[in-house]
């Protein structure tokens, strides 16, 4: 660009034929491009209309408004088979925001463990931690999920064998079997709700005492014990609420059906393995990008850190994670929104998320062309707005030149 | 960007209408390219459709597409077959990717209508049933009240299975999966306390679960599933010569025309069977239909009648062993019944 | 002045610490490495204690109680479950994947012709090595050879049809061999591909530019199963009435075009690395657009950007497995689709058949990996001098 900035400036440019303009060139090449996009945008739609038409079929979002018939298996929102497929829908993207959101919890918590862990001084530790960042880097995440879902769950005890467990242990809670996890389900009683405005209430406060802590520590020098006073302002209200309510909440246990435990809640081996799958194998990956965010941070830093004073950990939280994370963002970005697209893979254990109940409406209703765009639009709109959440937190952690 | 996707799909709805249908010859393709592109069940459903080690297709619902072959070319490795799971059939079929399905599918009116599919004969009549595990001690299926079913997503078994259980008022937990072999899988495991499809598939998966005996297949049937050949809407004759292969072997059947005797019948003094077989000197049967004068025969020749097919396939001379039932002759208490050849 | 003011001068001397203990003994190493404060000790006994109480049971498992022979599933059964082993037995059965392992490589691919795969097989490892050692020289031929060549060849010999071979449809390749067909040819179309879509992406022209970065952001933006399901369920849709494209065919283009955006990323980051002299440079030479990209840029943009083609290919490799979900039968599915083989179940088969697949999947992508951090540390050093 500079070069073409010195040659306009040097008066005349040379002449050369149309042919080797270069703008006319540019516009030619652009036109071309738009005509071989609009080309084959038009191919593709006359084709399936003609397609459509010879199978009497028009395309349009419609049929979301029909009942859809199916059962889900696992549903958090209410749903019959006299819902829509829309409510289907609805519930397939819950499920898949669930199932997403709990993976890219535990991943980065695992994560970051194992990525301290690899740079640990303790040889034992940081070869575990190498032994299973290799493994789970180098096979398959689908691979993974049958392993938890065929290899590990489906071993578990069967449903009868807790039954008999339940017989001669009558006050077990909590069962772990080949048709999931069973524990009691807490049921809110009256009062309950106050409880909950009580926790709000603690921590609007303590977000408050946060921000006064601050403003205090810049003007005095002295910082208050921000995190004791504010586990208390977080716990304490809530409970002397539940307290004086007298303890409005009760368990709903399960028990032994016909075929199954009835009441309490279950969390099925579907969800498991798909959760622990994905976690596991992401763990993986973001343990060697908070390796390599560390080791980015130049040893210097830490040393000017200590002959400053600061203490160990100060020197961690305010020196080296803060420009360890300036590294970290970016890939870690990427990383989540692996996992939510690999959240997909839960149609193959038959986790009910969005492409599973998806797919199934595009058999029963044939809809092809619809329930294909709807996963794509809803899939590229997760993906945006996790890009976007993370490039808010990537510029405020970036650095600012003063 | 969704409001942006839904005037674009409006507009390829607007272009349909302004496109004229394009002249759905399947039989002059078929002649054309040589052989007949048929879909059949990728999952290996033994008895229906499946293959071998070495590549050989056989089932029930194979015999058929054979039987087309036959019926045009006098051939029947004039076959391709292109191995569909329940997701891929419907556009497959659409597309025009596959001439025929042929798939253990379900005759039913939305897909008669609103897919834009056309059935008429229907090889194999079959219900919906329920497998369960003998220790389980269950005698009927509505004993079945919470449990957990294991079923196949995007069948008709899926829906039918919620609406018997919301009929009986019985509630029960859907295990769903993409794939039939999953679904078997995870029955095995013991994911499920029942398995549900068509009473026919349940023969065909309980033998392929570790101990046959342990399992029992439930007497309720809770659907009727007549599985038949599909084509494509508006192409009236590829759906009769398909829907005369079939009768044919059927007719073949009623008539006592086997696979042995085919060429001796072709001496016989029945002006029927005559007729049936091409021998007649100035019948039209074939040639109306687009197809050489003995189509018949060819049919018989190779692929047998109807009654063999099913023994061969799933019957007595299979693993599978199932009744003819519903799947006799009329003429012996069943359904099977082909319309006269004349 | 008082001492007072200058409190963070030490008055008082410390005493002298005992001299250290050699760090040649292994009683010194293990001081250093495991027991250095009571934290560490802690961590070590904790890690010390997971590692005996699980490695012990894994290799037992996997290898002193497993079968290694056995005709059919009794030989993995126990007693109560109609074999012969003891009751509360539990092993890999690895007879089981000795039995099955002809069709876990090559899927039904008729037997009497299995030399075409493995004739493929033999002139890609003859291609490959020398393109991966960094003395062999003509690197040029040889990538050309191995992208252009060879899948020429590769698709002849495996498909059949000319010069007298048998025809093979796809629908009977499976296994192993379709999880590398598929993720070379791939590799193969997305480079280009993915080249071009890097090079429109930092085009001046916004109309270029715009489809490119729509193009890419799209793809990267849906899952590869939507991407796959797309080309399975969407393409003959979009194709003229009555066409018939390989369901093979149709999974390969949705991989290409996965693997093409995101290989476009990994190019892009190598075309940002090239410092602007060399566009200035190649500029002032007279070089037209292609020529600049060509023999100056694009040669240093690739060689930097290595290890990212690699770590794609990686990735790309993983994710074939998931072509099982549009009912294709790659290495993962094909072991998958045997737990249901009746000749086979047993209890334990599902876990032998997945931890052999992982091993399999594991060994490719480790060894890859490996080749990458060979190469990124190579040129580190290349660019220290």
């Amino acid at each position: 660009m500079a070069l073409a900035d010195t040659r306009e400036g040097s008066g005349d440019p040379p002449k050369v034929s149309l042919f080797y303009n270069p703008k006319l060139r540019s516009y030619l090449f652009q036109a071309l491009t738009l005509l071989f996009i609009v080309w084959v945008i038009w191919y593709a739609w006359h084709n399936a209309a003609q397609n459509l038409a010879r199978a009497n079929m028009t395309a349009g979002f419609g049929f979301l408004k029909s009942r859809a018939g199916f059962d889900l298996a696992q549903s958090l929102i209410i749903y019959s088979s006299d819902s829509t497929y829309l409510r289907a829908l609805q519930v397939g993207l819950i499920n898949t925001l669930v199932v997403a959101a709990a993976g890219i919890v535990t991943a980065t918590i695992v994560g970051l463990l194992i990525g301290t862990g690899r740079l640990s001084h303790n040889w034992l530790i940081s070869r575990l931690c190498t032994v299973y960042i290799e493994i789970f880097r180098n096979i398959p995440p689908l691979l993974v999920i049958f392993f938890w879902y065929l290899g590990v769950l489906a071993l578990l005890p069967s449903i009868r064998s807790i039954f008999q467990h339940l017989e001669e242990n009558p006050d077990a809670v909590f069962f772990i079997s080949n048709r999931g996890i069973y524990l009691p389900a807490p049921v809110s009683e009256d009062g309950f709700v106050a409880v909950v405005v009580a926790l709000a209430i603690g921590i609007v406060a303590a977000i408050a005492f946060t921000f006064w802590a601050n403003a205090r520590q810049r003007a005095t020098g002295r910082r208050p014990p921000v995190g004791l006073i504010n586990i208390g302002l977080i716990v304490l209200p809530p409970l002397a609420v539940f307290f004086a309510n007298g303890m409005p909440l009760s368990f709903d246990y399960p028990v032994p059906g016909s075929f199954n435990m009835r009441g309490g809640m279950v969390i099925g081996p579907e969800f498991l393995a798909l959760y622990l799958a994905l976690s596991l194998y992401t763990a993986a990956f973001i343990a060697e990008i908070v390796r390599a965010g560390i080791r980015g941070v130049p040893q210097g830093q830490t040393e000017a850190a200590y002959a400053l004073g600061l203490r160990p950990r100060a020197t961690t939280r305010l020196v080296v994670l803060p420009q360890a994370l300036r590294i970290i963002i970016p890939p870690l970005t990427s990383q989540y929104l692996n996992l939510i697209k690999n959240s997909s893979l839960a149609v193959a254990v038959g986790y009910a998320d969005l492409v599973a109940v998806g797919g199934t409406i595009l058999n029963q209703s044939g809809r092809s062309i619809e329930v294909i765009a709807i996963w794509m639009v809803v899939y590229v709109s997760i993906s945006l707005i996790t890009s976007l959440f993370m490039n808010w937190f990537n510029a405020k952690m970036a650095l600012v030149e003063r | 960007m969704a409001k942006k996707i839904v005037t674009a799909l409006a507009g390829v709805a607007a272009l349909g209408i302004g496109v004229t249908t394009a002249n759905a010859d399947t039989l002059s393709d078929v002649k054309a390219k040589g052989f007949v592109q048929c879909g059949v069940n990728g999952s290996n459903l033994a008895g229906f459709g499946a293959q071998d080690s070495s590549g050989n297709w056989t089932g029930l619902d194979v015999d058929l597409c054979k039987a087309v072959a036959a019926a045009i070319f006098g051939d029947v490795s004039k076959v391709k077959y292109t191995p569909l799971s329940a997701k891929d059939r419907f556009p497959a079929l659409q597309s025009g990717e596959i001439d025929l399905l042929s798939r253990n599918t379900t005759w039913s009116i939305s897909r008669d209508s609103q897919l834009g599919f056309d059935f008429r004969a229907v090889n194999y009549y079959d219900g919906q049933g329920f497998m369960v595990r003998k220790e389980l001690g269950v005698k009927s299926a509505l004993e079945l009240s919470g449990a957990s079913v294991c079923v196949q997503s995007g069948t008709t078994t899926e829906l039918n299975l919620a609406d018997y259980f919301r009929a009986n008022n019985m509630d029960f937990k859907p295990v769903v999966f993409e794939a039939q072999d999953e679904a078997d899988a995870a029955y095995n495991a013991g994911r499920c306390d029942a398995y549900t499809t068509d009473a026919s598939g349940l023969y065909s998966i309980r033998l392929k679960l570790g101990n046959p005996d342990d399992h029992m297949v439930l007497p309720e049937i809770i659907s009727k599933e007549p599985l038949g050949p599909a084509v494509r809407q508006n192409d009236s004759r590829w759906l009769d010569i398909v829907s005369w292969s079939y009768y044919a072997m059927v007719a073949a059947e009623e008539f006592g025309i086997t696979q042995a005797n085919v060429d001796e019948m072709k001496g016989s003094d029945n002006p029927d069977i005559k007729r049936f077989l091409g021998e007649e000197a100035d019948s039209t049967i074939g040639s109306d239909l687009g197809l050489p004068k003995d189509w018949a025969y060819q049919i018989v020749k190779s692929v047998g009648n109807y009654g063999e097919s099913f023994e061969r396939n799933v019957g007595q001379g299979s693993p599978l062993k199932i009744e003819r039932g519903l799947n006799a002759l009329w003429t012996k208490g069943g359904l099977q019944y082909a319309p006269p050849v004349r | 002045m008082t001492t007072n003011s200058m409190t963070y001068v030490r008055d008082n001397f410390i005493a002298p610490e005992a001299p250290p203990l050699s760090n040649a003994s292994v009683i010194g190493w293990m001081r250093t490495n495991l027991f250095s404060s009571w934290k560490d000790t802690l961590l070590t006994l904790l890690a010390a204690a997971a590692v005996l109480y699980l490695l012990p049971p894994a290799i037992d498992w996997l290898f002193i109680s497993a079968v290694w022979t056995g005709v059919d599933r009794t030989a993995c059964l126990t007693v109560d479950q109609g074999g012969q082993l003891a009751s509360g037995w539990s092993g890999a059965c690895w007879a089981y994947v000795g039995d099955r392992f002809e069709q876990f490589m090559f899927g039904s691919y008729p037997r009497d012709l299995l030399w075409r795969p493995l004739l493929v097989v033999g002139l890609f490892v003859a291609l490959l090595t020398p393109l991966l050692i960094p003395r062999v020289p003509r690197k040029g031929l040889n990538a050309l050879l191995l992208l252009v060549a060879l899948p020429i060849v590769a698709f002849v010999l495996l498909l059949g049809g000319p010069f007298g071979l048998r025809h093979v449809e796809t629908t009977l390749w499976g296994g192993l061999m379709v999880t590398l067909i598929i993720s070379f040819v791939g590799i193969a179309i997305s480079l280009p591909v993915g080249i071009l879509l890097a090079l429109g992406r930092r085009s001046q022209m916004p109309i270029v530019k715009m489809s490119c970065i729509a193009f890419i952001e799209l793809v990267r933006g849906v899952p590869l199963i939507t991407v796959l399901f797309m080309a399975s369920v969407l393409l003959p849709l979009f194709l003229e009435p009555g066409n018939n494209i390989d369901k093979f065919l149709r999974a390969l283009i949705g991989v290409s075009i996965f693997a093409s955006a995101y290989m476009a990323e990994v190019i892009r980051g190598g075309l940002q690395a090239i410092p602007k002299g060399q566009y200035e440079a190649a500029d002032a030479l007279g070089l037209n657009y292609p020529y600049k990209m060509m023999f100056v840029i694009l040669p240093q943009a690739l060689k930097l950007v290595i290890p990212g083609i690699v770590n794609t290919f990686i990735g790309m490799f993983k994710d074939t497995s998931l072509v099982t979900i549009i009912s294709m039968y790659d290495l993962l599915g094909i072991v998958k689709a045997s737990f249901g083989d009746s000749g086979w179940i047993t209890p334990v088969t599902p876990l032998t058949g997945l931890i052999f697949a992982g091993f399999v999947f594991w060994l490719f992508c480790f060894s890859m990996s490996r080749y990458s951090a060979f190469v990124e540390h190579r040129l580190d050093k290349s660019y220290q001098r």
